[in-house]
């Protein structure tokens, strides 16, 4: 790890007035990861601003019936917030089904966002990295690449954004609020994190100066079928190879409304409006439930180690479509598939 | 036997201490191996970086600290506090040999700076027994021989006693979910899913 001066933000102004005064500085929360990439030398932040000590650690119900959710928040704490495992238990499932619960105690919800790939090249600093060293050239396409992307990929980079949380904040369409030296702004989910293509050392849209400050969910929570289904190579604390979070909406045996995004399979979590749109009006049943399985895979790329992930994508959209519709959502305790 | 203990005993500085024959057993190998003109100290920027003020309570003693900043909390309970219990095991927050409580949450230790930590109260393995008397899941461990070679035991523990206060496991299964951040190679993992059941049939 290099060397680097650290300091506590007081407040939030000062958070961004530190930031703005050291480029090439990074905010630090839990630090679970990044403190992880300063040990393997592919982060070398000059300063370390501590922004743990800021108010932003609240649930609260907003005035239109949804909830925001305080960049600093930790993972478990939101997982077992009432409201959340009441209104929102797919987000909560989908928490649950990452990290360990050390992990989870620490992390904070703005940093789950900011997580970044575990593509084993980008930790690798002996490895060309596109990610990590732009124009390098990228050591997963043609090398081991099991747990990569399928989808969205470039010619420039194939890593797959680790986070679950994400998942089920992308079919939620949460809202990121962030604040830097040019005010504040709200980014929409599907904004929030990029596609690869030529830039990526780009992981999202946040400003290098800019700081997440909440996370802001709409009413609607999907609570009554709902699912977060996450396929690993063990049972538990392993990133997915595929996983899958839904949400319906049900009147009588047919869907009136259907959301869902897959993890593990792209730069960003991945939703697809063709797929969804297939679904509405439809009666839920393996037919239609196959159909929208189709068209999210319909450009998936297999690069050799991962092509099997196609397959295993297209079944497991198929599976958690159906535990939604049915209501009976995947446990992240017993295994057992539902 | 607690670590405090151990520094009374009046034999304790006659007797090479298996952590002191570990150590003194790598030193040399490890220096040996360093390339020429690999600098043992990672590059600075600008000269090494300023300490930090950091208090912490650790198992109830008060400690003011002076601290590089890359200090990682395991690093700082066993290099400077000399509480060797936590284990150092992947070092990348992957087995949970290095787990403690902050404030009553268990976290794993060597993913967090300690600069970020002033103020907290640190529990490691060395403050759960209570005035000579076992902590109930370090006897539930010995009952149930849920251990071999006892490198992630320390971990496994303390991990325990913070799934035992978060109140979320009531099956075996959900015991082994919510205790799945805790690698054990020795694979002892059924005899430490019985006695944390065990334990947690006392709290």
């Amino acid at each position: 790890m290099i060397g680097f001066e650290y300091s506590r933000a007081g407040s939030i102004a000062e958070a961004v007035s530190q930031m703005a005064a050291s480029p090439g500085a990074k905010f630090v929360a839990g630090g679970t990861n990044l403190v992880d990439l300063m040990k393997m030398d592919v982060e070398r932040p000059v300063k370390l601003i501590d922004v743990n000590r800021l108010p932003l650690n609240k649930v609260e119900e907003t005035a239109d019936g949804g909830l925001r959710i305080g960049a600093l928040v930790r993972n478990t704490d939101l997982a077992y917030h009432p409201v959340v495992e009441r209104r929102y238990p797919m987000l909560s499932s989908a928490i649950l089904a990452g990290a360990s619960q050390q992990l989870r105690n620490m992390a904070s919800t703005g940093g789950n966002l900011l997580q970044r790939t575990r593509c084993a090249y980008f930790y690798d600093t002996a490895t060309p990295c596109n990610k990590r060293e732009p124009g390098s050239g990228c050591s997963a396409i043609g090398g081991l690449n099991r747990m990569n992307a399928i989808l969205g990929t470039s010619d420039a980079c194939i890593a797959v954004h680790p986070s679950d949380m994400c998942v089920a904040l992308a079919v939620i369409e949460a809202k990121v609020r962030v604040i830097g030296p040019r005010g504040e702004r709200e980014i929409p989910f599907h904004d929030f994190h990029r596609l690869p293509g030529d830039t990526p050392q780009r992981d999202n849209n946040l400003g290098t100066d800019e700081l997440i400050t909440s996370i802001e969910l709409p009413p609607r929570g999907f609570a009554a079928n709902y699912t977060y289904i996450k396929i690993r190579d063990r049972l538990s604390y392993a990133f997915a190879l595929v996983s899958v979070a839904v949400g319906l909406e049900l009147k009588g045996g047919n869907i009136k409304e259907a959301r869902f995004a897959l993890g593990g399979v792209a730069h960003k979590p991945w939703r697809k409006a063709e797929a969804e749109a297939a679904l509405r009006g439809k009666a839920a049943n393996e037919t239609a439930f196959a159909q929208a399985a189709d068209i999210v895979l319909r450009d998936a790329k297999g690069f050799g180690g991962n092509t099997f992930k196609i397959d295993l994508a297209r079944r497991t959209v198929v599976r958690a479509l159906s535990q939604a519709a049915r209501g009976t959502p995947q446990s992240q305790s017993s295994k057992k598939i539902a | 036997m607690t670590a405090s203990e151990a520094d009374d005993s009046p034999h304790y500085s006659s007797h090479p201490t298996r952590r002191t024959v570990v150590a003194g057993g790598v030193a040399v190998p490890v220096a040996m191996s360093l390339p020429s003109g690999t600098a043992a100290q990672p590059a600075l920027r600008d000269g090494a970086p300023s300490a930090v003020s950091v208090n912490l309570t650790v198992n109830g003693t008060r400690h003011a600290l002076s601290l590089d900043p890359r200090s990682t909390l395991l690093d700082v309970l066993r290099e400077h506090l000399d509480l060797t219990g936590s284990k150092k095991g992947c070092d990348q927050g992957q087995c949970g040999a290095c787990t403690v409580l902050i404030e009553g949450r268990r976290v794993v230790s060597c993913l967090t700076l300690a600069v970020t930590q002033d103020g907290a109260n640190v529990t490691t393995i060395e403050g759960l027994a209570k005035a000579g008397k076992l902590h109930p899941l370090q006897q539930a461990f010995i009952d149930h021989d849920a251990f071999q070679c006892g490198y992630c035991t320390p971990g496994q523990i303390c991990s325990a006693a913070g799934l035992i206060a978060e109140g979320k496991a009531k099956t075996p299964e959900q015991i082994r979910e919510l205790m799945s951040g805790n690698i054990c190679r020795c694979g002892a993992y059924t005899n430490i899913a019985a006695a944390i059941q065990q334990a947690m049939g006392q709290s």
